[in-house]
Formats: C-alpha cells, sequence, structure tokens
C-alpha cells in the first residue's frame, strides 16, 4: 500500500439486555435522584464526578481515564419515541433503524455492503459473539462471526496438525466450482470458500500479536483482545461487533452492575491503551450502546424495563465531552414513569457513518436525521 | 430390503420427522412404507412427552417469561425426546406460518403456548386451527387486533390473515382486507395489565360485543353482518386457500420453493403435486392428515430426497437424534436450545411475521461454519451411543478396505448421495492409513479415531446440508 492514509474502523459495543443509564451516567447533583433511587441509587461519595451535575459508575475508573484525556463522548437521552420497552423489539429497531415496521437488514449489513460492493474482502466485517447480530444481517453480503479467535475455524475438533492441513485442504476441494451442479450448491460451495479464507486469514492474527499490555481474565476482554489482535494484523477489516451482557438488572442491580461495569471499563480500557500502545489507535472508534434504559423510580431492589438510554463513544478520534441534553427527572416530563429520549439514535449512527467512515448514511438508516459534532 | 428401500424410508423419517438412526429404519422397513406413514400420522397412538423430567432437572426453563434467550429450552428438548416426531414437525411448520414471537410479544410463555395449540390442531381441521389463532392472544397482540375497534379500524391481523396465513397475494383486494378487519373488530384480550412492577398475568381471548362492528360487509364477493368466523369460512371455501396451505405443505415437506413473497409472479415447482394436495385440503375438510397422507405416499415425495436445505432445527434436532446421549435435560440444555438462533433459526423469536426465509437463505458465512462444527463436533465423539452403533456396525464387518469404510459411512449417516468429486475426497482422506482393522485394543483405538475423522468430513459436505 501506497497511501499513508489509513481506513477509518467502527467498532460497535452492545450492552444487551438494557443498561441503566441512569446509574450509569449518574445525575448525582439532582435530589430526584435519590428520591427516586431509595435502593440502587448511588451515593454523590462514589460517583466519578465529571462536571458538577452528572458523574460516572463508581466501576468506571479505567474509562474516567479515558474521558480525562479528552477521548470519551457521551450521548445523553437516546433512543426514538413510542419505546416499546421489550428487549427483542428494542434491540431489533437498533440493529435495523425500523421502529415503525419489522426490518430483518441491518444498518451495518447495509454498511458493510458499501464499503465492499464487490465483495473483495470476507474480513471487512468481523462479529465477535456466537451468532449473526440482526445489525450485520444482509443477504450476499459475508461477515465473520467469531466465537472464540483461538479457536476459530471449520472443525475445531480436528487438532492433530497434519491432520488438519489436509482435511481442510479436502473441504477447500469438495467446495470447489463443478460443472453440471446447482445455483444452490455453488452459493453454498462459495460461502463455504469464503468461510475457509476467512479463518485461514484469521487464525494468523493472533500469532502475529504481542503486547505489554495485560486484558483482565474475562470473557468480554478476551473478544476486545481479539478485535485488537484482527485490527493489528492489517486484514482490512473496518467494522467490528463485539456485545456483553446481560445487563437486564430486574434485582439485585448493585452487585450485578458493579461486576458488568468493572468487567466492561477495564476489558475497553486495556483495549484502548493496547491501541495506543501500538500507534493503531487514531483510525478507531467506539460505539457502546444498549436497548434501553431503565425506569426513573427503582423497584426495592433494581429496576425495570424504561426508554431513553445513553450512548457513549471512545477514540482519540472523538471530541470529549457531553453530547444532547440529559433528560429531566421531573415527574412531569416522565412518560409512563420514565425519563424521555431526547435525542433519536438514527443522528449518531449518521454521524459515523458520514463524518467518520464517510459513508452516505441517507440509505442506511433511512433518512436524515440531526448529527452531532462528535469527531476531532 | 433394498438399499433403495431403505434411502426412502430414510427420506420419510427425515421429513416427517427429526430423522431415525439405522437400527430404527431396520424396524420400520419391516412393517412397509405405508404402515409407517400410518402410525407417523397417528401421533395418539403415541405417548405425549414426558414434561416432568425437565420440570424437575431444569425448573427455569419452564415458562421463563421475559428472560431473554431462555424461550426454545422446552420446546428443543420436547423436539429430541418425542415419539410424536411428526407432531413436532408440524408444530414446527406452523411456527413458521403463523409466525408470531417474543420480539414483540415478549414473553415466551405466550408465544410457547402457539406451539401447545400446533401440536393440538396443527394436523387436524386447518380451519380449526385458524379460528384458533385467530383467537390467539399473541396472534391478537403481535398483529394489533387489540387495536381494532369498530369505530377505529386496524388492519394489520386482517391483512395478514389474508396474506399470509390462508390465500396469498393476488386473491382479493384492499376492500376485502378492509371489510375482513372489520369483522374481527372486538376480537382481542384481557387482561391488559402492564406487566410492571408485578409481572405478566397469563392472557385469554375476549370478545367484546360492545366494541364490534355489526354493520353489514362484503367479502369475497359475498355480502352479509359477518363476524370474524364467517371469514374463515368464506376465505377457506376459495380454492385459493386450499392452493395456499397445499404449496405450504409442498415447501416443507417436499422440495424447497421460492420465498412466500414471490409465490404471487413465481408458479410453484411441481405445479400438479401443489394441486393434488389442494384438491385433497378441499375434499376432506381441509384435514391436514389426509393432505400428509397424499404427499407422503405419492411419488414426488418419494423422488424428493435431498431436495429442500435442512432448516437450522432440523439440523440440531437431526444432529442430536442420531448421535444420541442428550435426553436428559442436563445442565448446558440451554446452550444446546440456542444452536439453533446460532445457526439463523431463532425458536419463538422469527424475525418478522412473514417467518423464517428458507433454503438458500439459511447459509451465510457464520451460519455454515455453525452448523457444520455444532455437527462435526457431535459425530466425532465416538462415546455417543448413535456413534458407536455405527463403528460397532463397521467392526462386525471384520477388517475392511477405506473404500468400503466411506462406502459404509455414507450408508449410515443418510443413506447420503454424494458427487464423485466428494466421494474421491472421502477415500483419498482414509485411504494412507490402509484398511482398518479390528483385531486389537490399539487397532480398535487407531481405526476408530479415523472414523471419527471421516464422520467429521463428511458432514462437512455441501451434501449434508440436505434434508
Amino acid at each position: 500500500m501506497t497511501s499513508t492514509k489509513k481506513d477509518p474502523v467502527i467498532v460497535v459495543f452492545q450492552l444487551s439486555g438494557g443498561n441503566d443509564y441512569l446509574n450509569t451516567v449518574i445525575p448525582y447533583a439532582d435530589g430526584l435522584y435519590y428520591d427516586n433511587r431509595p435502593a440502587v441509587g448511588i451515593h454523590e461519595d462514589r460517583v466519578i464526578k465529571l462536571d458538577d451535575k452528572v458523574g460516572l459508575h463508581p466501576e468506571m475508573g479505567p474509562l474516567g481515564k479515558v474521558w480525562d484525556r479528552g477521548d470519551m463522548a457521551i450521548v445523553h437521552g437516546i433512543g426514538y419515541k413510542n419505546a416499546p420497552r421489550s428487549h427483542f423489539r428494542s434491540m431489533d429497531i437498533w440493529h435495523t433503524c425500523e421502529p415503525d415496521t419489522l426490518g430483518t437488514e441491518g444498518w451495518l449489513g447495509r454498511a458493510t455492503r458499501d464499503i465492499d460492493p464487490n465483495k473483495e474482502n470476507v474480513l471487512t466485517t468481523v462479529s465477535f459473539g456466537p451468532s449473526l447480530f440482526r445489525a450485520l444481517a444482509l443477504p450476499g453480503t459475508p461477515v465473520a462471526v467469531v466465537d472464540d479467535l483461538d479457536n476459530y475455524g471449520l472443525l475445531p475438533g480436528i487438532t492433530e496438525e497434519a491432520q488438519r492441513t489436509e482435511i481442510l485442504d479436502r473441504f477447500a476441494r469438495m467446495y470447489s466450482p463443478a460443472i453440471g451442479t446447482s445455483a444452490v450448491m455453488d452459493y453454498m460451495g462459495q460461502t463455504g470458500l469464503d468461510t475457509l479464507e476467512g479463518a485461514d486469514i484469521l487464525k494468523e492474527a493472533p500469532l502475529m500479536y504481542s503486547s505489554n499490555v495485560e486484558y483482565p481474565d474475562t470473557t468480554i476482554a478476551k473478544k476486545l483482545k481479539g478485535i485488537a489482535q484482527v485490527h493489528m494484523a492489517n486484514f482490512g477489516s473496518r467494522i467490528f461487533y463485539v456485545d456483553h451482557g446481560s445487563f437486564d438488572s430486574h434485582s439485585n442491580q448493585l452487585g450485578m452492575a458493579d461486576k458488568l461495569w468493572k468487567d466492561v471499563s477495564e476489558g475497553l480500557g486495556a483495549f484502548l491503551d493496547d491501541l495506543r500502545e501500538h500507534n493503531v489507535a487514531d483510525n478507531v472508534v467506539v460505539m457502546m450502546f444498549t436497548e434501553f434504559g431503565r425506569r426513573t423510580r427503582d423497584n426495592g431492589s433494581g429496576t425495570d424495563h424504561g426508554a431513553a438510554g445513553g450512548a457513549f463513544m471512545f477514540g482519540e478520534g472523538i471530541k470529549g465531552g457531553q453530547y444532547a441534553e440529559f433528560p429531566s427527572l421531573e415527574e412531569k416530563d416522565l412518560e409512563q414513569g420514565d425519563v424521555i429520549p431526547n435525542y433519536d439514535y438514527r443522528g449518531l449512527y449518521s454521524s459515523i457513518l458520514e463524518d467518520w467512515m464517510a459513508l452516505d448514511a441517507k440509505p442506511i438508516v433511512g433518512g436524515t436525521y440531526e448529527k452531532l459534532p462528535i469527531f476531532s | 430390503m433394498s438399499n433403495q428401500d431403505i434411502a426412502t424410508m430414510a427420506h420419510l423419517l427425515r421429513r416427517a420427522g427429526f430423522g431415525a438412526s439405522r437400527d430404527e429404519l431396520e424396524g420400520y422397513l419391516a412393517k412397509g412404507y405405508e404402515a409407517v406413514v400410518e402410525e407417523l400420522l397417528d401421533t395418539d397412538a403415541q405417548p405425549e412427552s414426558d414434561r416432568f423430567t425437565m420440570m424437575r432437572f431444569q425448573p427455569q426453563y419452564y415458562k421463563p417469561g421475559t428472560i431473554q434467550g431462555m424461550g426454545g429450552a422446552e420446546w428443543v428438548h420436547n423436539m429430541v425426546n418425542t415419539k410424536r416426531p411428526l407432531e413436532e414437525k408440524m408444530a414446527l411448520f406452523w411456527h413458521g406460518i403463523f409466525a408470531a414471537g417474543v420480539s414483540k410479544v415478549d414473553h415466551y410463555d405466550e408465544v410457547m403456548s402457539m406451539v401447545y395449540k400446533f401440536r393440538k390442531y396443527g394436523l387436524g381441521d386447518y380451519r380449526q386451527l385458524l379460528l384458533q389463532m385467530a383467537k390467539d392472544p399473541s396472534m391478537l397482540y403481535w398483529l394489533d387486533n387489540c387495536e381494532n375497534h369498530a369505530d377505529a379500524v386496524n388492519e394489520n391481523w386482517g391483512r395478514e390473515l389474508l396474506e399470509l396465513f390462508s390465500m396469498g397475494v393476488g386473491n382479493y383486494t384492499e376492500v376485502d382486507v378492509r371489510e375482513c378487519s372489520r369483522a374481527f373488530t372486538g376480537w382481542t384480550f384481557e387482561p391488559k395489565l402492564p406487566r410492571f412492577p408485578i409481572g405478566r398475568f397469563e392472557w385469554s381471548f375476549d370478545y367484546r360485543e360492545d366494541d364490534h362492528d355489526y354493520t353489514e360487509k362484503t367479502f369475497l364477493g359475498q355480502t352479509g353482518n359477518f363476524d370474524g368466523d364467517d371469514i374463515i369460512r368464506i376465505i377457506s371455501e376459495n380454492p385459493a386457500c386450499a392452493g395456499f396451505i397445499a404449496r405450504h405443505l409442498y415447501n416443507f415437506f417436499v422440495a424447497d420453493e421460492a420465498q412466500v413473497p414471490a409465490w404471487s409472479v413465481t408458479p410453484p415447482r411441481d405445479p400438479e403435486a401443489v394441486d393434488l394436495l389442494a384438491n385433497t385440503l378441499m375434499n376432506n375438510n381441509y384435514d391436514i392428515r389426509s393432505a400428509l397422507r397424499v404427499l407422503f405416499n405419492s411419488e414426488f415425495f418419494k423422488d424428493a430426497r435431498f431436495e429442500r436445505l435442512k432448516n437450522p432445527t432440523e439440523v440440531v434436532i437431526g444432529a442430536l437424534r442420531m448421535v444420541g446421549g442428550s435426553e436428559f435435560p442436563a445442565p448446558g440444555i440451554g446452550e444446546l436450545a440456542s444452536q439453533p438462533k446460532y445457526m439463523g433459526q431463532d425458536l419463538l423469536n422469527p424475525p418478522s411475521v412473514e417467518g423464517w426465509h428458507t433454503g438458500a437463505e439459511w447459509i451465510n458465512s457464520g451460519s455454515l461454519m455453525r452448523r457444520i462444527n455444532f455437527t462435526a463436533e457431535l459425530v466425532g465423539d465416538v462415546s455417543r451411543p448413535g456413534i458407536k452403533n455405527m463403528v460397532d456396525r463397521l467392526i462386525a464387518k471384520g477388517d475392511i478396505s477405506p473404500e468400503a469404510v466411506v462406502d459404509s459411512c455414507l450408508d449410515l449417516m443418510g443413506p447420503l448421495e454424494v458427487n464423485s468429486a466428494s466421494l474421491t475426497e472421502l477415500n483419498g482422506f482414509v485411504a494412507k492409513g490402509g484398511d482398518f482393522a479390528w483385531n486389537s485394543e490399539a487397532d480398535i483405538e487407531e481405526s476408530t479415531s479415523r472414523v471419527s475423522a471421516l464422520l467429521q468430513l463428511i458432514v462437512s459436505l455441501r451434501e449434508y446440508q440436505y434434508a
């Protein structure tokens, strides 16, 4: 490659189960917060204060450091009108950009198609999870789905080196085009070869990688380390996807959220440090979202499904700070007891797609939405 | 007993159930094909599945309510263990048509209660099932009929009833949609209390007399003061309805068709077969059993071996039943029940009211790897009783050549039909170890390990993705 300009990369980090926004970005100066949260409210002394109004959950220390260096943005009160408060439906809405009808195509599936219309790179988009998130789904658009990078590939049960090489060679020949087979056989053949090629390339990533950064021994850190390894291996991957959960804290929220945010913050902190140590951080941003926030008032030990949530952006390309307005906790401003979204999530998507990924957002998100000046 | 007979019997069991072991197939062959068809159709003659073991050992999966990812375990457990494979297969069939899901209903128990109805009514009179669906709370909520009022018509249910559940696009007008929807005003459910803070109450059908539109309606050319029951009767009198259900049966049991939205513009793969099934439905009061009897005994069915791709549930349940050893609801059943989802078929949570797209659309690079790896891990495990049985059958043949082992394994895994290029690769893979010997412990261990690797390569074949 002769160009020195690096292609922009987005890592989408999904907090599954509905993260409690009000206990993540805590309005510690607002008495209404403590009035509504007799059981799960977090005392002012423990909050990691960002300014004289809000602060982060006490377990978010590593992300507080990211905030301090100006690489973290908070998008307050993000969501959409008429939130259904169902996990499944809400997640679909975030994934497909279709709040009113059921959509089956994912916004990142469309972005993948637009980045690589000729399907030249089977690793344009790499997802770290057990199955294809709907956000990534688009028929005919290849996405590599990696559960565990160290054991990624076809037939992981065949471990003996020579036998493995042979069986995969034979697999490639069995899936090669042949005259007189059906269209479906041909399609499966191509898909099988794409899968094999992706796995073949990806397995090199951990071998090429070395780092002084120590990741904690958690599932999420392992996945994030996998993303760092693939990014550093320069396979041309542009979109990464990862999820962690469950944040569905109907009961025993305090201990549960502590553990979740400790794991997420330490893992993500290590990931960002790792990229910086290797001088490959400048073209990567992370977007973190959840399907909904939770009820304003707690239920005695947890919080139930709500509407507005918060989203975060991380990375050297981010202009740190707070965006959109923190929703009001005043009784009169609540809808069914929930803080109301005041910023449409498709605006954040549009900002990322156009101002970071240099794609046309309108056909991907299905319209024009207010963007945020979130990139430095 | 010829190879052809075994192949046809295995085909029947793959389609009318989730496959059968070689021991079972041999038992079936002794009874004869038509008798086995009758046995499969006569579901009530077999005992119901035992739900209590599941409730005793994994109670958290029984009625999991709104807890994400927990919903399919009871059903998957049932599919693995059922003595009534066709009943479960029909439940899967109807779930793909009356495709309501937790994405909106947000309650596994309510969606699962639809599956109970599919079991109970799925092989009987389709009109009765349709009426059950029209009164099903999940369906009423999923398609907003609870918002369909005498003075404010909501057409969602009315439209999908005609488009996706009975006739298909092109057989009715927009006026029919409107009139049909009016006839279903007042069909709703109780209670509509929000589930927070004390949880969801079970739903039941409710007919609101004061919210029903009693004025005259004209639907598909007939005029009267119709209620929903009348609409279902009028629909079922229309040959388009029988044709639509017949094509669905063909697509699910015989061979992959175009995706449903294309049916109004793409003719059936085998119009005569679909006509035969449609006429059978019309002449037998929409008795699904009668149509399936004709279908399974037809030549077009017997000739359609490997003419459709397995859906993910068939991949998972078929493999589990073939290798055995997963009958007990052990810890890990939740992960097992998530396997179809990882392959693109999240049970109780279809992507939309259209259900899942089928055939080649099941396949993408993630799902293909999942299908292969999941199955390969199971068939590679020689401690599984089904695999052990295959090895025992090979041992009984004495020392045999690599080609004979490939032949036998392809036979025991299907019988599978593979193209000559694939056969060359399979033979090449086992050739260099020479003959398979079983004379000592060491021989058996060595040969068994080679069989295990061979079986893994066999399930990696494209051909293995077909049912």
